[in-house]
């Protein structure tokens, strides 16, 4: 591991489940993005569905790059400047992998069903059996292509499995119109209707919520 | 020599509405005259004209040589065919503002009352929407219905919030760079010197310098030069000029002087012959007055209430006269409002004045930025 490379939010490069996202989202609707990166899934959304699509990203860089290929992305943080737009502005707001990354993911949440009546999220599943494989044997953090950072410097300080991110949307009372698990190479699995198993072999859970 | 007259006998493109302005302050000028320049081609249907509004001591030269100073345009990095504003593309104006010294109604115009002689400072407070409303006069003028983008950097940038909170059926696309929502009390403090020094020159003669052949070069020279420090940054100055000295290489206390001194001293004197005084006291005043929540109970969101027109926002990092945070806070309003924003920041040791300089992350931004913008308005 290069020790001077930046830290970044995991598989920020990997855009294996925009796919997916963008297959959930209905056309000519309004959306944000938050942690859009350089704005392929906005810009995807705008071309192929003709949606009022904007983005909010931590990383300057990003933002900057985003807004030179003419989306419309603004640089901010999850954690903090959600609060600051009006109830029921967008139709989808969208979280891609980064739930796991933020300080607040419940109060996150919250927000992104404040401010839109759907929700999307999705993260790298904690439960998958390789990690659980790897601390039951080695007694080590697990090292994965979703969790390939040492424990020390990772920004993933909220990870949870899919059965945990269940027990949230119960609690604060979500309706999850639609849920799937997929591999890493953002191909939906088999085992989509059965939480335990999708806990075992998804390496990332994606969800549409709603409020109850 | 006679400054009153460099500035004086320059004929600029101009047009006047004999029915003049309402103020905010109350007066209506009896004709107002707002000179300007244009560039590239307005289409049929008027859809690509973009204003640029520029800052305290800019103009309407955009992007050609100026007629007082003989030097490029201010923003001729930018504005030009084939620039980040492309000429070729836009139809480009750029208004001289109220209260201005070249060619538009201002302090050097012929006063109301006793038209044998100008305002001087009886010429009224004016404020950025004031500006703004002539602007306005001369958009329309052009027949444009919808500006395609209004973009300014600084006070320029606070003329296009105004556009915003004012006229936002008559804008596509906002654009204000290193701006601020209102003038901080650090800014106005900072005007404040350069006004009391103006004031302090013997010269001044109360504001009507004009009438004994004089003009207050020595207060207005050290106006400019207090604002210079304030568009630059401490990184911009050591990098610039360190304490490198102007002749001698070791300090000899023989009246050597830096380079950073004999600098400033030539940015005053060279703006004395290109600006008037009055037009500085009411430009700085108007921008001291600025505050565009003000007029909503303080709540900046309510000036954009169900805005469609998208915004970029721009600041650069080093820039501590419109810093960052200000940029932030607009970017904020404008999300209470659920308005369509793009905000950057540029990484930039240049200060304020990074606007105005060769920043290529800034010039791609604004490029891609209004790119997107002509596809969204299906500009061809």
């Amino acid at each position: 591991m290069n020790d001077a490379a930046p830290v970044q939010y995991v598989a920020k490069n990997m855009r294996v489940d925009l796919r997916l996202i963008a297959g959930m989202v209905a056309e000519k609707t309004r959306v944000l993005d938050i942690g859009c990166g350089d704005g392929t899934l906005i810009d995807h959304l705008f071309r192929t569905k003709q949606c009022d699509a904007r983005g909010i990203e931590i990383d300057m860089a990003e933002v900057t790059r985003a807004v030179i290929h003419g989306l419309p992305v603004m640089q901010g943080d999850a954690d903090s400047d959600l609060a600051n737009y009006p109830d029921a502005a967008f139709d989808y707001v969208i979280l891609s992998r980064t739930l796991q990354a933020v300080e607040r993911p419940r109060e996150v949440l919250r927000q992104m069903l404040r401010i839109g009546t759907h929700a999307i999220v999705s993260f790298p599943n904690f439960g998958h059996w390789s990690v659980r494989l790897q601390l039951l044997l080695r007694g080590r953090m697990p090292m994965t292509a979703a969790w390939h950072r040492m424990w020390y410097e990772t920004p993933n300080i909220h990870p949870c499995t899919i059965e945990d991110f269940f027990d949230l949307c119960r609690q604060d009372g979500y309706r999850v119109e639609q849920w799937l698990a997929a591999d890493e190479a953002g191909a939906s699995t088999p085992w989509r209707r059965f939480p335990a198993l999708a806990n075992l072999f998804g390496e990332q859970g994606l969800f549409l919520l709603r409020k109850a | 020599m006679d400054s009153g007259q460099t500035l004086g006998e320059t004929l600029h493109q101009s047009v006047t509405f004999e029915d003049g302005l309402a103020l905010d302050c109350g007066r209506h000028l009896a004709s107002l005259t707002v000179a300007y320049r244009s560039y590239g081609t307005l289409n049929a249907d008027g859809s690509n004209a973009i204003l640029i509004c520029h800052a305290l001591t800019g103009d309407q030269y955009v992007a050609e040589s100026h007629p007082l100073t003989g030097k490029p345009g201010w923003w001729e990095a930018v504005v030009g065919p084939a620039k980040p504003i492309d000429t070729n593309r836009f139809f480009v104006i750029c208004a001289n503002v109220l209260g201005g010294c070249m060619g538009s109604t201002g302090p050097r115009s012929p006063h109301d009352e006793r038209p044998y002689e100008p305002w001087g400072t009886e010429f009224p407070a004016v404020t950025i929407q004031d500006m703004v409303r002539a602007q306005k006069r001369l958009v329309e003028h052009f027949g444009i219905a919808k500006l395609f983008a209004v973009i300014g950097g600084s006070m320029g940038g606070m003329q296009v919030l105004a556009w915003a909170a004012l006229y936002p059926q008559m804008v596509f696309a906002a654009v204000p760079v290193a701006a601020a929502a209102y003038h901080s009390a650090q800014n106005i403090a900072f005007h404040e010197i350069g006004r009391q020094a103006i004031a302090a020159d013997p010269f001044f003669y109360a504001g009507r310098y004009w009438a004994e052949g004089v003009t207050p070069e020595r207060g207005l020279a050290v106006a400019r030069m207090t604002a210079h420090i304030t568009y630059l940054s401490e990184a911009a100055l050591t990098r610039k000029f360190g304490r490198r000295l102007q002749t001698a290489t070791d300090l000899t206390m023989l009246g050597d002087r830096f380079e950073v001194e004999s600098y400033l001293q030539h940015q005053g004197s060279s703006f004395v012959h290109r600006f008037d005084a009055n037009s500085y006291l009411t430009i700085t005043r108007a921008m001291d007055l600025f505050d565009l929540a003000a007029e909503h109970d303080g709540n900046l969101a309510a000036a954009f209430g169900g805005s469609k027109i998208r915004f970029l926002l721009v600041s650069f990092s080093s820039d501590w006269l419109f810093p960052t945070a200000q940029s932030r806070a607009i970017a904020r309003a404008l999300n209470h409002v659920a308005a369509n924003v793009s905000f950057v920041e540029i990484p930039s040791d240049k200060g304020h004045d990074a606007f105005l300089l060769d920043e290529p992350d800034f010039h791609r931004t604004l490029r891609g930025f209004l790119t997107g913008c002509a596809e969204h308005a299906a500009l061809p």
